[in-house]
């Protein structure tokens, strides 16, 4: 056998000079004790649809522009003698555009390409998952359900980025097939710029506050609209004496989070179910840091200010209030990208994400009760293992407006009891 | 037991109404499948390569002699057979449209007056 094959080494497959530019494969993802079971073919589908949103973010979009540029802009100045006024404008022309029609076309059958790939993977092993979830989280005084909760309207009306069933349906009893899902496909989607754990942003807020508030020790800490926890976890690893406590309206999501967290040897954060718009069940003034990441975009205006309202009466004094999002859309953003970042709203069912980039949060968080003066304004992009992932904040070949992982924070301080005095 | 059934539920449409971006619904229909399809192979694709990969380790191939293989004539022959069947197979839709044009075919309704005529 050794023979015969130095007799043909000369002949390789073909190959290209370039140096491999692309997601690493999916076997780099974390495999926490939660993590379904997956197969080669299974694997090989997310490569597939890592490598799809790949090409179309960095060979299909840049036509896209160039079709704005070359044809959409010139025929609509020509026809109605002015320029665009609003991205909503820009967006409406666009869809008669051939270049964007066809890659809206095939960005969303990728998009539910990767829902049918993962819920296969979630739903084919469901009752070993719930039972395996069951038996982590059984008992445990932290896992916090209510399954009397209201689901918000918001929540209800469409299911956010084309998942079908969303964030809370259960298919059976102790169902967590939904966050299954969730956790095993948002590589396909990020290819892979959010970590092995997909924690990327997480990891980022925790180093964000360690260097922007370095004396801060917070002993209580709030997460909202926590997800499977995701960005939450490195946040409780980062400040492994806090009690950490983490709110999703979503069971599904909450059972997966704490038996993950288990199985990743954090423990010290607790998962309720509850509404971040009234959190009733905790007294005022009982976190010192609340937080949230991609979270205020899934949610509505009339939710908002309640939300807010929350964070300002469970706030310690002293305390500080967090949120992460895609930036919102300045006057000073090209309406082009305005109307590009607008397409998760419009196209993968995240209605309130364009209302919700258009307002000034820095009134919202006024309206709250927060002084001007204690608002607090950031920028952070996912931190991953460089080595094996993509860093997307130095990756300037492609441009996924709403999708990169490179976020701004906006919060606020809560004046320590003596300031407050001070100032009445 | 569950109930909870892949083939029917993993496909299954998410709430809120799907938007269509091509002139023509069907075609964008079909652009999904093929899609899809293209997964499959790129799966496919995936799955021989580690097969290849495995057999080299395992010493029982190795992967340039794939690179360097070429058929005998007879070999070639059977080869070719195959390409020729698979096309015939995806384009049957364009030989029967070459059929008909010079079939003048009556449609069913129509043979169906004529048999009904006593
Ligand atoms: C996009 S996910 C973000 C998850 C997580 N924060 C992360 O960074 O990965 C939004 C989450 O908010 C939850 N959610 C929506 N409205 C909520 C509300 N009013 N109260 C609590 N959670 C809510 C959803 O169930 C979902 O899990």
């Amino acid at each position: 056998m050794s023979g015969k094959r130095k007799a043909t080494a000369g002949k390789k497959a073909a190959k290209t000079h370039l140096p491999y530019d692309g997601p690493p494969d999916y076997r780099v993802v974390g495999r926490h004790g939660m993590f379904p079971d997956i197969g080669h073919d299974e694997i090989a589908r997310f490569n597939f649809l890592a490598h799809m949103n790949r090409h179309l973010s960095t060979r299909v979009m840049p036509a896209v522009a160039e079709a704005f540029e070359k044809r959409v802009r010139p025929a609509f100045e020509k026809a109605e003698k002015r320029v665009f006024k609003d991205r909503h404008e820009v967006r409406k022309a666009l869809l008669k555009d051939p270049m964007f029609q066809w890659w809206s076309a095939l960005r969303r059958a990728t998009m539910e390409q990767r829902q049918q790939a993962g819920r296969w993977v979630a739903l084919r092993q469901a009752e070993a998952l719930n039972a395996r979830a069951d038996k982590l989280t059984r008992g445990d005084k932290r896992l916090k359900l209510d399954p009397k909760l209201d689901l918000p309207r918001y929540v209800a009306a469409v299911d956010h980025h084309c998942m079908p069933g969303s964030y809370h349906t259960e298919l059976a009893p102790g169902d967590v097939t939904a966050a299954a899902n969730y956790d095993i496909g948002l590589f396909a989607t990020t290819g892979g710029m959010l970590g092995r754990y997909n924690d990327g942003g997480g990891v980022a807020v925790a180093k964000w506050v360690k260097e922007n508030l370095p004396a801060f020790r917070p002993k209580r800490i709030l997460d909202l609209g926590c997800g499977l926890g995701h960005n939450v976890l490195p946040i409780a690893e980062a400040f492994p004496k806090s009690e950490v406590v983490a709110v999703d309206v979503a069971a599904p999501m909450l059972r997966y989070g704490l038996a993950r967290a288990k199985t990743m040897g954090v423990e010290n954060v607790t998962f309720v179910q509850g509404d971040a718009a009234s959190l009733a069940q905790f007294p005022d003034e009982s976190f010192d840091w609340i937080q949230s990441t991609m979270f205020l975009h899934e949610t509505s205006f009339g939710s908002m200010p309640k939300i807010f309202a929350e964070t300002k009466r469970l706030l310690r004094p002293g305390g500080v209030v967090l949120h992460v999002e895609q930036p919102q859309y300045a006057k000073t953003m090209p309406l082009f990208e305005q109307a590009m970042r607008d397409w998760d709203a419009f196209y993968n069912n995240e209605p309130f994400w364009t209302k919700m980039h258009e307002i000034d949060l820095d009134a919202f968080m006024a309206r709250a009760g927060f002084g001007a003066g204690d608002l607090i304004h950031g920028g952070v992009a996912a931190v991953v293992d460089a080595r094996v992932f993509p860093e997307a904040a130095k990756d300037d070949k492609q441009e996924d407006y709403g999708r990169k992982p490179a976020w701004h924070v906006i919060g606020a301080r809560k004046p320590a009891k003596s300031v407050m005095r001070a100032a009445e | 037991m569950t109930t909870i059934d892949p083939l029917d539920l993993a496909g299954a449409k998410s709430r809120g109404k799907r938007p269509y971006f091509l002139h023509d619904r069907d075609v964008e229909r079909l652009m999904t499948i093929t899609m899809a399809l293209a997964q499959e192979i790129s799966v496919l694709r995936e799955r021989l390569d580690t097969v290849e990969r495995l057999l080299e380790k395992n010493d029982v191939l190795a992967r340039a002699d794939i690179e360097s293989y070429a058929p005998s004539k007879k070999e070639a022959e059977e080869r070719g057979r195959m390409i020729q069947e698979f096309l015939a197979r995806i384009l049957r839709v364009i030989q029967q449209e070459r059929e008909s044009i010079s079939m003048n075919d009556q449609s069913s309704e129509d043979v169906a007056e004529e048999l009904a005529r006593s």
